[in-house]
């Protein structure tokens, strides 16, 4: 711990506290939603309107600007789903245990999204809506993963006991992880290999590759707002009967 | 480049546009139902104070 300076810890500590957390997202918010609306501004103007057709798939790629974000986004909160569960599961943290639950209806969204965009890319250029190939499948299973997370949760009252629950399933599902990421490597399918997350150069040009991080960076202030407003929920519903919910709700009259 | 052509998206204007346009749904409502539920909550939770008082 003394790697680390005071005030980061201090800045940890008074985040774990449940007004206080809530103080400081009243605090951020705008600043969030600013941020978001400059990154997709640029990102599609830059994608659907600067960047040039593709040579052999035209302008159906286009739809890259928000399935490709959308993939990664599946993982990316999957993991912090997956730790933010392993944190309340260990050291009994409220937050950690909100934090994890509240990601999996934005997770399963992203995930929704990946597979339903892959499949109207998947139409003109495949052939075909669907195939069961293995990305296709380990994402799939992906979205059967969360939509597990907010049933378990949602079938156990106590949400202490619910949120243990949760963490260990969350926890098994992380080996599907990078079975979804080596897929198109391991196995030789339909779905493109990977264009950009290459130890090499990345294989896209640079006109079509900054409104995708762009976008990409977009969902990821996205995930926060959404995150937080339902970090706010959960925190109200399991805190009602604590005194700054309950001044909370007075300064709403 | 004018509208239409901007819009028909060299042909793959149906498949492009659903993309964005359930994405654009999707995250949407993610944002609007939690927003609704504190509503709701403080309406609640405003009658049951009320009541005890």
């Amino acid at each position: 711990m003394f790697l680390i300076p005071n005030a980061v810890v201090r800045f940890f500590h008074r985040m774990a506290s449940p007004p206080h957390f809530y103080a400081f997202t009243d605090k951020v918010m705008p600043w969030l939603i600013i941020i978001f609306v400059l990154l997709t501004g640029f990102g599609l103007y830059g994608g659907l309107y600067l960047a040039p057709a593709d040579y052999q798939q035209g302008d159906s790629y286009r739809i890259i600007y928000i399935h490709v974000p959308s993939a990664w986004m599946s993982l990316f909160i999957y993991m912090v789903m997956a730790i933010s569960g392993a944190i309340g599961l260990v050291w009994r943290i409220k937050l950690a245990e909100i934090v994890a639950i509240s990601s999996a209806p934005i997770g399963a969204s992203f995930t929704f999204i990946a597979l339903f965009t892959g499949s109207l890319w998947g139409k003109p250029m495949w052939g075909t809506w669907w195939v069961w190939d293995a990305r296709l499948t380990s994402e799939l299973i992906l979205l059967f993963l969360y939509l597990g997370v907010i049933g378990l949760y949602g079938a156990i009252d106590d949400k202490r006991v619910a949120s243990k629950a949760v963490a260990i399933l969350a926890l098994v599902g992380v080996v599907n992880i990078p079975i979804i990421h080596y897929s198109v490597e391991w196995w030789n399918t339909l779905h493109q290999g990977p264009t950009v997350t290459k130890m090499d150069k990345p294989s896209i040009h640079v006109s079509m590759l900054i409104p995708l991080l762009l976008m990409a960076l977009s969902f990821k202030v996205y995930y926060l707002i959404a995150l937080i407003q339902r970090i706010r929920i959960e925190l109200l519903q399991r805190e009602r009967n604590a005194q700054w919910v309950k001044a909370k709700v007075l300064e709403q009259v | 480049m004018s509208l239409d052509q901007f819009l028909s998206m060299g042909g793959y204007g149906f498949y492009v546009w659903t993309s964005y346009g359930v994405t654009f749904c999707v995250l949407l409502a993610n944002i609007i139902i939690p927003v609704l539920q504190r509503k709701q909550f403080f309406v609640k939770a405003l009658k049951k104070q009320r009541q005890s008082l």
